[in-house]
């Protein structure tokens, strides 16, 4: 339990760490809608690319990706094997009578599996490079237009925030209860699935408990500080729409451009 | 029978690496029958350390016996669970069921008592902790007042019948008649059914006036053992590692700064009175 850390945020001073992070999120749709755009294997090279010139110029080292990655692994194999045998084609590699390994399968399998990879890893390089709660400014300045709809975005962030801030808080509470409901001989490893399910309540009302208390609390607490929403409230660290970030985009842009001339040319 | 340490070190682990050791060397033996104080700067280990003595942290280096079971060995948690009843800071927290009597069972049903016997065994716990069974078995646990609640989260504990008992900081927060109700309820427990008191203290007053071995942790190791008037005799050392002394030695060292020639070991209001009174017969 100890060993988790929530949002693989690693800090760095690099180029990509610097940018807004309006930037960042930015560039990971334009990175989607490449990867998305894309109907051949070989063309996932320029997505591909372009996660590599990010890595590099992050800084970030390989282990993160594959550790991002790792949770996902069985969903890969089981995708890759029902494509492998449910694709119909008509280049058979192996006949085995009742089922014939085609190329189109293993071409469709493997182009697939590096679509996701590529999904996932683009997307973590987003929370590798973004502290959480930059991340989520940003997501309360790209939504701050639609506040005219009554869209409550400064809400929605603040709310992202204090739920971020307060995951490690319930994770040390549960273990503490975790704990006290073992010392009173509570077994939360034995017993099948019916049972251990049921052994968990012990540990979660104590915990809905204390979270709604720790609500209260900061609610009061915020009331206290004068806390009145969004409504002409200032932040401390402003978010700056720079040269690097004008660059980022336009290099981002340029990708997409490439990738959907080569579409359209080898259609 | 009693709590055997033994060269027990312990380091909590961040990614996989260990960090700086909690606990380095631990050695000593607990007796039964005693009531242990165990004081220490925050971070000196304390808590770490109690965790050992159910097996809810593993024994990684050196060993923890309880009563003959050796803690390291998997099977033998089971058993020490249900021999050394826990009581953590803030026990109220703890709490989930419908009702207290609900709750006080949780413990003796994971021991798999037989009905009677549960039903018996918590009716005792909560008169022990001063919950009339009559009127506070069917309420519900967050309906209580603060004090109540983390009495009835101490009666779940004692259900079990522990032989060891081992307390976090069981008065934090409490007013002083709570205080003063946790305290004469450990001393009960001790004297009338020799249950074993371990006690994380921050308060060197109930220390002094309760325990019969204090325990001095600095920065994870055994800083000293010994009877609490031996202890707070080394006041000087005491506070060189930021912990204080019992309002009674404080008199004592004030005195002695001035030209009394009171005895170091003198650490209670009782001893402090009998040597006054000791004093006025030789005058």
């Amino acid at each position: 339990m100890r060993d988790i850390t929530l949002g693989q945020f690693v800090a760095g001073d690099s180029f990509i760490h610097k940018l807004d992070p309006r930037t960042k999120i930015g560039m990971m749709i334009l990175y989607i809608v490449m990867t998305f755009l894309v109907k051949k294997i070989y063309f996932l090279a320029i997505p591909f690319a372009y996660l590599v010139i990010e890595l590099i110029l992050s800084g970030i080292s390989l282990r993160y990706i594959l550790n991002a990655l790792k949770p996902i692994r069985f969903l890969l194999i089981f995708m890759f094997l029902l494509n492998l045998l449910f694709t119909k084609g008509e280049h058979v590699w192996l006949d085995l009578g009742f089922w014939q390994l085609t190329g189109e399968a293993v071409l469709q399998s493997c182009f697939l599996a590096v679509r996701i990879i590529l999904l996932v890893a683009g997307a973590s390089m987003l929370t590798l490079t973004t502290s959480p709660i930059a991340l989520t400014d940003g997501i309360e300045r790209l939504f701050a237009p639609l506040k005219i709809f009554h869209f409550p975005a400064h809400e929605l962030a603040m709310m992202m925030t204090i739920a971020l801030r307060f995951v490690p808080t319930l994770m040390d509470e549960s273990e503490k209860i975790r704990s006290a409901q073992m010392s009173r001989g509570a077994d939360f490893e034995s017993g099948n699935v019916f049972r251990r399910v049921k052994s968990m309540i012990p540990i979660l009302i104590p915990l809905f408990v204390s979270s709604f208390r720790k609500a209260d609390e900061l609610a009061i607490a915020m009331e206290s500080r004068c806390y009145h929403g969004g409504e002409g409230r200032t932040r401390m660290h402003q978010l700056k729409f720079r040269l690097a970030d004008l660059l980022a985009i336009l290099i981002t842009l340029t990708f997409v451009a490439v990738l959907i001339v080569l579409l359209v040319l080898f259609k | 029978m009693s709590v055997v340490i033994n060269h027990l070190t312990f380091a909590y682990t961040q990614g996989g690496k260990p960090l700086e050791p909690t606990l380095v060397d631990l050695d000593f033996t607990i007796e039964e029958g005693s009531f242990l104080g165990i004081i220490g700067h925050t971070g000196s280990g304390k808590s770490t350390f109690v965790r050992h003595l159910n097996g809810l942290l593993p024994c990684e280096k050196g060993a923890v016996v309880v009563d003959g079971h050796d803690l390291s060995v998997k099977a033998e948690r089971k058993t020490v669970r249900s021999l050394v009843g826990m009581v953590f800071q803030y026990p109220e927290y703890q709490l989930f069921a419908d009702t207290v009597f609900e709750d006080v069972a949780f413990g003796p049903r994971n021991m798999k008592l037989d009905e009677a016997e549960v039903k018996n065994r918590v009716q005792n716990a909560m008169t022990l902790v001063g919950l009339d069974p009559e009127r506070f078995s069917a309420r519900s646990p967050f309906d209580l007042s603060g004090g109540e609640r983390r009495r009835a989260a101490i009666a779940g504990v004692l259900a079990m019948h522990p032989k060891y008992l081992v307390l976090d900081e069981p008065m934090a927060g409490l007013d002083p008649l709570g205080r003063r109700e946790i305290l004469a309820l450990l001393e009960k427990l001790r004297t009338e059914s020799g249950c074993t008191i371990i006690m994380i203290s921050h308060s060197m007053d109930d220390i002094a006036n309760h325990a019969t071995k204090v325990l001095v942790l600095e920065k994870g190791r055994v800083c000293m053992y010994d009877t609490p008037q031996n202890v707070f005799a080394r006041a000087e050392e005491l506070q060189k590692i930021g912990l204080s002394v019992p309002a009674v030695t404080k008199l004592c060292i004030e005195m002695n700064r001035r030209g009394a020639s009171v005895p170091a070991s003198i650490c209670t209001r009782e001893a402090f009175l009998n040597w006054i009174r000791e004093e006025k017969k030789h005058a």
